[in-house]
């Protein structure tokens, strides 16, 4: 395999035998010799005191082994959070409940059905309080989630970012005269931002083993960022860092769910310290849905002011965002993830009020695209709308009123964020352009002449992401909290051994990225070592260099960069070793096909296995030089990368039913520079699905009593084979300016670019009956009563 | 109570409780852990095994009903070192992500091969509708299936589209 085209090139996955034989572990394939199994008593009301739990029944079946509550953990503290804001968990509910499906009782027994059985034959009895589920509700203060907080408005995002008083007032008048103003139009619209559960088909699981001989916490647990629940796990239970084994061994989709750390994964260390035995618990899927983290939930208005050519004069959005009962990981940060989104790929001035409120409901966090999916929602409807109201093309006006390439790199945009790298106008005219884009229209056209109510949506989209800026300390993200470095560093770790063979060692954790292959190609880059020849690993804290974790699209930007670096410091020692085995200058040497050859010279070379033995070998090197041919690499990149996109898609809508039937999709993404196309592309597709399915089918529901009313896949359909077509991708180049790879990040931004397009299809389709806006999930039921309303009406 | 059955060709056997899960039965007596469990409602299809001759929700079945069964799971495709076509075509064509759902989407789509060797695009997607992938918009799940469903029938699969420059 050639250097040049590792990079760039289709690499077949390295991960995927041991996937498609059964043969990879996931955590609940962990078995332990003495295990014991875990369930918890969870509350079924939404906001209630607990006046007592009765668990003589079940002490007494059989296997139980243990049985707690909060008086057995409450000096352990709540749980520690990234983001110290609001309210934090307590480990098990201590006298309140906050949210259905809040941990109780913990029972430890000796199978998982014995733990249930017992964990069915506790009695608790509580005394239910109203509960504050509706956001308007929440936001007025009318009634308290928690009695002792001064409000439910946790915080206030606001921008532009760090604007004083002064500047907000003077733009707040700036917006008001262009309201004014008799050439203008103003388009507001409220839309909801539906609260979504992210459903990673593995269920969480956890598996802890204590052993007081080794002094050491072994902890297995299927999570994005293994680095954190060690942290966390060692600070609440006082166990150095360099003592407890995280462990994150396959992990079956992230999404967000799986960066927080829960109370289980430190319940379960606790317990094996108390039994003395391993302790295994996995999550089922209703627990997955009542007490895993869940995404989005925004309510809120979004305002256009614009000349009737197409300049947008002003933004605004005003809203609400429901943070749940208790604040975990990032909780409040997430709208502020969507603040720096706020003001898209455009350049006209934005003005944005976020209240992040407390109700009673389980806890909002990161899922996929995390707050940048929820600002380009509203952004795009409402340049949509704004486009439907003064009769223009929607591309048209978008590219009218985009950030010019010209101001790039580092253009900083109208809410204060300096962006790398982007080209918006480019992309978007490669979308036009372009022969199916064209065909999109006929198609469409065709299907309306047949009697067809069809729809062509757009919707361009700017994300930030690749988090590794040290800065961002700065700005309230620090992982300090869970006694790991603050910062959100890149690390990785090139080994060469004597045999010829590479180990890598990265600071991620992927769950179905494809790290192993992509790394691979990053390190055969460098060193010309065959892919095959180069293991890659990642999520064991006691081996791995100093780690953060994968979430945010950051791991390619971030630690990718690193592992770059480090391979080039491993490059750069083996060339003076070869130099000096050759009688060359390292200035001369190069590397290729597993070996170190002079240029001009290929006859004389020296296999990388005959570098690594020199290297440890010390008397043969030259003089000084240390021994070993292994490299580490710090990676804290000057910014965030901002991938940007065009995507489109065309629906029909059935005029009986109301049934959405999406038809055709097309994206022009662009995330810098390309590894590996194919993994990128299988980014694109899933994300996209993801928004898709946000856009049509799922939606999380509380009642106003606080029950999930979709604790399950049968009440929250997930997108399925027939749902979507196939997905025609294409994409444009605009390299970062701010790692050595030239990447930006793929994993979000099929979803961040994609619900909005829906949406903007099925209101072209409907726009002849007078529909401006539906909610999402466009389910048919509501998609009918739309239709209905808009003729009646 | 004892239960008897043939897995992936073996004869087995064990003690169970009459509530025991078909999926139960497989990872934990077995020991056979690429089979999954993601819903325990059937909706989900990680379980998928294929239970004399048909597709299965192996965890909305006991144990018991498989009693002198012939079952089959994702173990027991590949020949050694072989790889069944369809496991093949799911790493040809990028078929997965994260890999949760793989082994029951394998199964599923065996299970569809050996109805229907020659599905269209949309008989593939109703194949494969019972079960879920969060990971990869099924675009590619579909391509590792027509990949599959030619090798099968001994055609040569069409080139991935990575491999077609427009």
């Amino acid at each position: 395999m050639s250097t040049t085209s590792v990079l760039g090139g289709v690499v077949k996955r390295r991960e995927d035998p041991a996937l498609i034989k059964g043969k990879a572990r996931y955590v609940d394939d962990v078995k332990l010799t003495g295990m014991l199994h875990a369930a918890f008593v969870r509350s079924p009301f939404a906001h209630a005191t607990i006046t007592s739990v009765d668990s003589a029944e079940a002490s007494g079946m059989p296997g139980v082994r243990a049985i707690y509550t909060s008086a057995d953990v409450r000096h352990l503290g709540p749980l520690v959070a990234q983001v110290a804001v609001g309210k934090a968990r307590p480990l098990l509910a201590d006298g309140m409940v906050n949210h259905v499906g809040e941990a109780v009782v913990l029972v430890i027994a000796e199978t998982r059905a014995q733990a249930q059985d017992a964990a069915d034959s506790i009695h608790v009895e509580y005394e239910s309080l109203s509960a504050v589920i509706d956001l308007k509700q929440a936001a007025s203060d009318a009634a308290k989630t928690h009695s002792d907080l001064d409000s439910n408005i946790l915080i206030t995002w606001t921008a532009p970012f760090g604007a004083d008083a002064d500047t907000m007032a003077a733009l707040v008048e700036k917006i008001a005269e262009a309201k004014a103003r008799e050439d203008t139009v103003t388009v507001s619209l409220e839309m909801v931002n539906q609260r979504l559960l992210p459903t990673a088909i593995e269920p969480r699981s956890v598996v802890a083993d204590w052993n007081d001989g080794y002094v050491e916490m072994t902890i297995f647990s299927s999570s994005q960022m293994i680095s954190a629940v060690a942290g966390a796990v060692g600070k609440t239970l006082g166990i150095p860092y360099n003592r407890v084994n995280g462990i994150a061994p396959e992990v079956g989709g992230g999404f967000g769910v799986k960066l927080n750390v829960y109370n289980d994964e430190i319940l379960m260390p606790w317990a094996s310290m108390q039994l003395g035995a391993p302790v295994k618990f996995t999550e089922t899927r209703r627990e997955a849905a009542t007490s895993s983290i869940q995404g989005r939930g925004w309510l809120a208005t979004a305002t256009i002011t614009g000349t009737r050519d197409g300049e947008v004069l002003a933004y605004e959005l005003d809203g609400i965002c429901d943070m749940g009962a208790y604040t975990q990981n990032f909780t409040v940060a997430i709208p502020f993830l969507g603040v720096f989104v706020a003001s898209g790929q455009y350049k006209f001035p934005t003005r944005l009020k976020l209240d992040c409120v407390t109700t009673n409901t389980m806890t909002t966090d990161a899922y996929r695209g995390a707050g940048r999916p929820e600002a380009i929602y509203y952004l795009e409807r409402i340049m949509d709308a704004y486009s439907r109201e003064i009769g223009m093309d929607p591309a048209a006006v978008r590219l009218k009123n985009f950030i010019p390439a010209e101001a790039f790199p580092s253009a900083v945009s109208p809410v204060g964020f300096a962006m790398d790298t982007g080209d918006y106008a480019t992309n978007l005219e490669a979308m036009i352009d372009s022969q199916v884009y064209r065909d999109l229209f006929v198609e469409r056209d065709e299907l309306r002449s047949q009697g067809h109510l069809a729809g062509v949506g757009l919707s361009t989209y700017v994300e930030v992401c690749g988090f590794g800026p040290s800065g961002l300390v700065d700005l309230g993200f620090s992982w300090a909290g869970y006694g790991l470095p603050s910062a959100f560093n890149g690390s990785g770790l090139v080994r060469v051994n004597p045999d010829g063979t590479a180990n890598v060692i990265i600071g991620t954790g992927p769950s179905g990225q494809g790290h192993k292959t992509t790394w691979s190609q990053i390190v055969s880059s460098q060193l010309g070592i065959e892919i095959d020849d180069i293991r890659v690993s990642y999520g064991d804290t006691k081996d791995a260099p100093m780690m953060v974790g994968t979430f945010g699209s950051r791991s390619a930007a971030v630690d990718g960069a690193a592992a770059f670096e480090a391979a080039q410091k491993v490059r750069d020692k083996a060339a003076k070793i070869a130099a000096h085995l050759l009688e060359a200058s390292d200035a001369d040497i190069r590397f290729e096909d597993g070996s170190a050859h002079v240029a001009g010279s290929p006859d004389k070379s020296v296999t990388w296995a005959a570098i690594s033995q020199a290297a440890y070998q010390p008397h043969t090197l030259p003089a000084g030089m240390e021994g070993g041919l292994e490299a580490h690499a710090i990676f804290s990149p000057a910014n965030a990368t901002w991938p940007f996109g065009t995507t489109v898609c065309l629906v029909t809508v059935d005029r009986d039913t109301g049934d959405v039937q999406l038809r055709r999709w097309l994206s022009m993404d662009d995330c810098g520079n390309v590894i590996n196309p194919m993994i990128v592309d299988g980014q694109i597709h899933g994300g996209v699905a993801q928004g898709i399915g946000q856009a049509l089918f799922e939606e999380a529901v509380y009642d106003s009593n606080g029950n999930l009313l979709t604790p399950g896949l049968v009440d929250y359909p997930l997108v399925t084979a027939v749902d979507v077509p196939l997905f025609e991708l294409n994409r444009t180049v605009t390299p970062s300016d701010i790692n050595p790879l030239g990447v930006k990040g793929i994993g979000e931004a099929g979803t961040i670019g994609s619900a909005q397009t829906v949406v903007n299809a099925v209101v072209d389709a409907l726009a002849e009956m007078g529909v401006k806006h539906i909610d999402m999930p466009l389910r048919p039921k509501r998609v009918w009563q739309a239709m209905n309303e808009a003729t009646k009406g | 109570m004892q239960v008897s059955m043939t897995v992936n060709g073996r004869s087995v056997s064990g003690d169970v409780e009459p509530r025991t899960l078909l999926v139960h039965f497989i990872r934990e007596n077995l020991a056979l852990t690429g089979t999954h469990v993601g819903c325990e409602t059937s909706y989900c299809g990680a379980c998928t095994v294929i239970v004399d001759g048909s597709t299965a929700k192996s965890c909305t079945m006991l144990a018991v009903q498989a009693a002198g069964s012939e079952i089959r799971t994702v173990e027991g495709l590949a020949d050694g070192e072989t790889l069944h076509a369809v496991q093949e075509g799911f790493w040809e064509r990028h078929g997965l992500q994260c890999g949760f759902c793989t082994p029951g989407m394998i199964m599923s789509a065996v299970g569809l091969l050996e109805s229907n060797p020659n599905p269209t695009e949309t008989e593939i997607r109703h194949g494969i509708e019972g079960n879920l992938c969060r990971c990869t918009g099924y675009h590619n799940i579909v391509k590792a299936i027509e990949y599959a469903g030619a090798k099968l029938r001994g055609e040569t699969p069409a080139p991935a589209e990575w491999e077609v420059t427009v």
